[in-house]
């Protein structure tokens, strides 16, 4: 169950979708499309479902090409962000709709939808509206739909964007229950990088219409290849400043400076960029070696277990993110401490130079 | 403001009483009409009605409007459904233009269109007959359809096809068994709307008509006849003319409703 895309391009009118694009996607576990709104991810999954054409290039499932082939043959199953269910059907009719089109016998239906209304909880709503479920049953309803048969490719379209808090949580902890052992090619489109992370397989950074990174989701978290992928894949943003090297030091600014790090040592002076994800900018010291950076609290955003803070060093803007609550005053200048064996640090053409060491994924992310 | 009954009442009153007068003058004879103002009827009779239910060239009348009109429906329905599926689901060239120069359609009365329908009608041998009128009402009932059932079809999210077309169904299929059960209010606002203008419509219906396909209309709106003045009997046409209209309404007040709130009746 491999699907493959061979230089896909999608164009239309006068405007690209989709850049040639080649990417083969694993048939293990959740393959999550990565990038913020309008990156292109819903386009992405319309051509893999066979909705959309490609203006040029191939799509190639489990050897063959299918291309051409029609949406209704592919054996394909799709869930959007928007709760989309039959709203002139019962729940019960709903989840059966793949297999009546598909002809299969009533006794067979019958079982197969109860043994999905089951997995999915929604057994006692089965003979209701969909009009009349609560968001997150709805969307049950729909993945149900997308459950009932047995699909080569599922793909999720941002399934749990809609959805309040608690709900999200909590169908996102049993989506990877759900999937398990089936064996089928899965696509999650997201654009919060905490969920890639939390859904773990592997993770496609999606921006401006490419895919500018594909792999193990967190080895493109730690190692993303440039800073485009590094700002899709950090929430809250990464950030990213100049740096100068000149002999053995490195120049943030005028107050900033610290040791060669290794990455840049074989390097000529010059130019470069890096990358500090906020939770390596803390209020107090965190990790060996820190470099204090002061700067004018703009914004603090204070969530039950963390801060994140906006502020201002030099010109530039800068977001930290602590452990804990931190009320800084707006307008107060403070301390920051940057973990600088974290940093990711980019060429002057905004390729990774060389990935930190010893980077963690963030506590929130687990929390 | 203990007034403030006062104002409601008086627009309801005014409201009310010409079909008051309607009612009153088809329980009244002739002579009682014509003799002076009486505000209700002094010698209550059933006859007007029990002329129009008995005599052929009065209930025909109705069966002529009734097999037109629901004709009429049915052609502008089907043939809107599709048309206004393009409108909500594609992008076309000159799509918007299209579907304003067919509400455009609406703004012409139908006594331009009289003559040259009589004259083309006449000459394919469709003269009085009822598909005749029929076809001349889907000139105006077609737009309206198209235009109502836009409204109804993009408030269906697109991705309701999509998920049709993944679990199998082709298009026919889908759209038959899950697109037309999801927009059944449209429908029903639709279908009223050509049934009411269908219904209502006098020029066109009489100028197409003689003996054989005449409505109520025309044969309630001639003034005199054989037998002189029939003020009681065009009263009570009157009064039963009303009926079809206020039952269909009745059916489909709910579906109005939420044609209201989609903003597009």
């Amino acid at each position: 169950m491999s699907l493959e895309l061979r230089n896909v391009v999608k164009r239309v009118g006068g405007e690209t979708h989709i850049y040639d694009t080649s990417v083969s996607l694993h048939d293990q576990g959740f393959n999550v499309l990565l990038g913020t709104t309008l990156a292109g991810k819903t386009t992405l999954m319309q051509l893999m479902a066979g909705l959309e054409k490609p203006t040029s290039g191939e799509i190639w499932f489990n050897g063959q090409n299918v291309t051409g082939v029609s949406v209704q043959r592919r054996n394909v199953s799709v869930v959007h962000q928007q709760f989309i269910n039959y709203p002139s059907l019962s729940v019960f009719e709903n989840i059966a709709s793949p297999l009546r089109v598909a002809g299969m016998k009533r006794v067979e239906i019958d079982n197969r939808v109860h043994r999905t209304a089951e997995l999915l909880r929604l057994t006692p709503m089965l003979k209701r509206n969909p009009a009349e479920l609560s968001g997150g049953q709805q969307q049950r309803t729909a993945l149900a739909r997308a459950l009932v048969k047995d699909s080569d490719l599922i793909l999720l379209d941002e399934p749990l964007a809609n959805l309040d808090f608690k709900l999200r949580e909590e169908l996102r902890d049993e989506l990877p229950r759900l999937f398990a052992d089936r064996h089928c090619t899965v696509v999650y489109a997201t654009s919060e990088p905490l969920e890639a992370l939390l859904l773990g397989g592997h993770t496609a950074a999606m921006h401006e219409g490419r895919i500018t990174q594909y792999g193990p989701t967190a080895a493109v978290y730690r190692h993303p290849i440039d800073e485009t992928t590094a700002r899709v894949f950090s929430d809250p943003p990464i950030n990213i400043a100049s740096l100068i090297k000149s002999g053995r030091q490195v120049k943030l600014s005028e107050s900033v400076k610290w040791d060669v790090p290794a990455a840049l040592n074989d390097l000529p002076d010059g130019l470069y960029q890096v990358g500090v994800r906020p939770h390596l900018i803390t209020t107090k010291p965190n990790g060996r070696n820190t470099v204090p950076l002061t700067g004018t609290v703009q914004i603090t955003e204070l969530s039950g277990s963390e801060s994140v803070i906006h502020f201002a060093h030099t010109d530039m803007k800068w977001v930290s993110q602590s452990q804990g609550i931190h009320a800084l005053q707006v307008g107060a200048t403070e301390t920051f401490y940057v973990n600088i064996d974290g940093c990711l640090y980019f060429g002057a053409d905004g390729r990774l130079i060389e990935t930190p060491a010893a980077d963690a994924v963030p506590q929130a992310a687990t929390a | 403001m203990r007034l403030r009954w006062l104002v409601p009442t008086l627009y309801i009153l005014f409201l009310m009483l010409p079909i008051y007068w309607l009612v009153s003058m088809s329980f009244k004879t002739t002579n009682e009409i014509l003799g002076g103002l009486t505000l209700w009827p002094k010698n209550f009779t059933l006859d007007n009605y029990i002329t129009i239910l008995t005599q052929p060239v009065w209930y025909n009348g109705y069966i002529n409007s009734i097999i037109y009109v629901c004709m009429n429906t049915a052609i502008s329905v089907t043939a809107a459904l599709p048309a206004a599926y393009a409108f909500s689901r594609f992008r076309f060239l000159g799509d918007k233009h299209l579907f304003f120069w067919l509400l455009t359609n609406r703004m012409a009365p139908p006594a331009v269109f009289a003559l040259p329908f009589f004259q083309l009608y006449s000459a394919i041998n469709l003269f009085d007959t009822h598909i005749a009128v029929a076809l001349a009402h889907t000139l105006f009932n077609i737009p309206l359809a198209v235009w109502i059932l836009e409204g109804f079809m993009s408030g269906v999210p697109k991705q309701l096809d999509e998920t049709a077309y993944v679990d199998g169904y082709g298009f026919w299929r889908f759209f038959v068994k899950i697109f037309l059960p999801t927009i059944r209010s449209g429908v029903g606002v639709a279908a009223f709307f050509c049934f009411m203008f269908s219904w209502v419509e006098l020029l066109l219906a009489k100028t197409l008509t003689a003996v054989a396909a005449k409505p109520i209309a025309a044969t309630m709106t001639r003034t005199a006849s054989s037998s002189g003045f029939e003020l009681g009997l065009l009263a009570a046409a009157g009064a039963l003319t009303i009926i079809p209209g206020a039952v269909v309404i009745y059916f489909v007040r709910n579906y109005i409703a939420k044609g209201f709130s989609l903003g597009r009746v």
